[in-house]
């Protein structure tokens, strides 16, 4: 059986198996951002914490992913569902590029502009709103890129725990030594890392500020 | 105690790094009212640290500076910058906006009725000598001395009584900055601002100063009017003279 024919007899159950690994990345990375952002103000703003935090992300980053999987398992609530643990794990290896290019963003503003920003009487806010974020956007950006490229790889292994995707495909493959099978889950996977860093790579172009 | 004459008063200011080196010391001295009192000193002598105590960019170890009368410390950080106008070498005009938003941010964040914003920025632009069509440029379209203007134009947006120049003019070819100068001069005599100029070019102090007050390593060494600072036989101030190859007027130099 070619990859073509299983395509045309498992269309259904491919595209169901797509959508449920977008939802993996798309939520995971959605959490990322709502944490990792903040996080990397916060140490851009309080230089102390900077040393743990991004040592803690670090750290998080170094367990092989199969293994988080597996440590999380007995956790409550979320160790009930294989999906909310998926997402879990995919959020906390996402946090690393988030907190790190949120940082470097906001403390790489030229500090003339933030200067003079304080200078006119900005609050801490107006300063990080109007001036820092929008400055910072491009490197944030590309931070959220990598995020999403390096989740979409990583959900594949999400299927080892049950929770679905793309990599359901890739691991029966494996299973039935069949070739076809494993390109079905892969294909996708790989056209949609590729379409995601294309689509996000032309935003953070248009985001990037004009230099003066 | 507070005479109403000045309007920026510093009163016996120690300024100390966190490992202890001095930056300023014991350093008093009085702006008056609509004066250009000039910093003038070399690097490191601390006049950038000095003009960064007024708006509360920096505080100091001891002593007090007042603004209108009130301590710095009294006055509620934000109201006490937006009093105070602060124009920079470096300009730090924001990348990200317009000529015409830069200028603007102030009385935006302060919810000037939009009218009356758009009218004010019209107006500023004029007044440092801009074309009213470089309101919807970027600061990186714009030459070194278009950026500088609308630095000037931005500080000036909400109107402040008091201006921080921190050598707004350092960066410019000698051409443009003399013009600038020559503009900034009639400028100040129509708004009557009081102004905290620094610089570390004695022409420009002796040019744009009502008063020169002189910093070395932290200290004021004079404090004179820039017909007397051409008069006078302190040192320091030979040396500025000699190495500026300036006109000097000291008495026993016309023989």
């Amino acid at each position: 059986m070619n990859l073509w024919t299983f395509l045309v007899q498992n269309g259904g159950n491919v595209a169901d198996l797509t959508l449920e690994h977008l939802w993996m990345v798309g939520i995971s990375t959605l959490i990322a951002v709502a944490l990792g952002i903040p996080l990397g103000v916060l140490i851009a703003r309080r230089p102390v914490l900077r040393g743990p935090v991004i040592a803690a992300a670090n750290i998080i980053q170094t367990i092989p992913s199969l293994a988080l999987f597996g440590f999380l398992l007995p956790a409550p609530w979320i160790g009930d569902r294989a999906g909310r643990l998926a997402v879990l794990a995919l959020t906390l290896y996402a946090l690393l590029p988030l907190i790190r290019n949120t940082y470097a963003g906001i403390t790489g503003v030229d500090r003339a502009v933030v200067e003079a920003a304080r200078g006119m009487g900005l609050t801490d806010w107006q300063l990080l709103f109007k001036v820092e974020l929008p400055l910072a956007s491009s490197v944030i950006l590309a931070g959220i890129r990598v995020a999403v490229v390096i989740s979409v790889g990583l959900a594949t292994i999400a299927a080892a725990i049950g929770a679905g995707g793309l990599g359901e495909l890739i691991f029966r493959g494996l299973a039935m030594v069949n070739n076809s099978v494993i390109l079905a889950g892969a294909i996708p996977a790989a056209l949609m890392a590729l379409t995601a860093d294309v689509l996000l790579g032309w935003v953070e172009k248009r985001l990037a500020p004009q230099r003066g | 105690m507070d005479s109403p004459q000045s309007s920026v008063e510093f009163l016996d200011v120690c300024y100390r790094l966190p490992d202890g080196r001095e930056i300023l010391k014991h350093l008093s001295f009085a702006v008056a009212r609509g004066e250009i009192m000039v910093l003038l000193g070399r690097s490191g002598s601390g006049k950038t640290t000095a003009l960064k105590l007024v708006n509360r960019l920096l505080e100091q170890s001891s002593g007090a500076v007042r603004v209108e009368g009130r301590r710095t410390g009294d006055w509620d950080v934000i109201e006490l910058r937006r009093h105070v106008g602060y124009a920079i070498q470096e300009v730090g005009l924001f990348p990200h906006y317009t000529v015409e938003r830069n200028i603007a941010l102030i009385p935006t964040i302060e919810r000037w009725p939009e009218e009356k914003t758009r009218a004010r920025v019209q107006e500023l632009i004029k007044l440092v000598g801009l074309d009213s069509d470089i309101a919807s440029r970027y600061p990186h379209q714009l030459s070194g001395g278009q950026r500088q203007r609308v630095g000037v134009a931005r500080a000036l947006a909400a109107d402040p009584p008091i201006l921080l120049m921190d050598e707004p003019f350092g960066a410019l070819d000698p051409l443009t900055r003399s013009d600038l100068q020559r503009e900034f001069l009639a400028l100040q005599q129509r708004l009557g601002k009081t102004v905290l100029f620094v610089t570390h070019d004695l022409h420009e102090a002796l040019r744009l100063g009502t008063r020169i007050a002189l910093l070395e390593q932290g200290r004021l060494v004079s404090l004179t009017s820039a017909q007397e600072f051409r008069r006078s036989s302190e040192p320091l101030i030979v040396k500025y003279m000699e190495a500026f190859g300036a006109q000097s007027d000291r008495p026993r130099g016309e023989a």
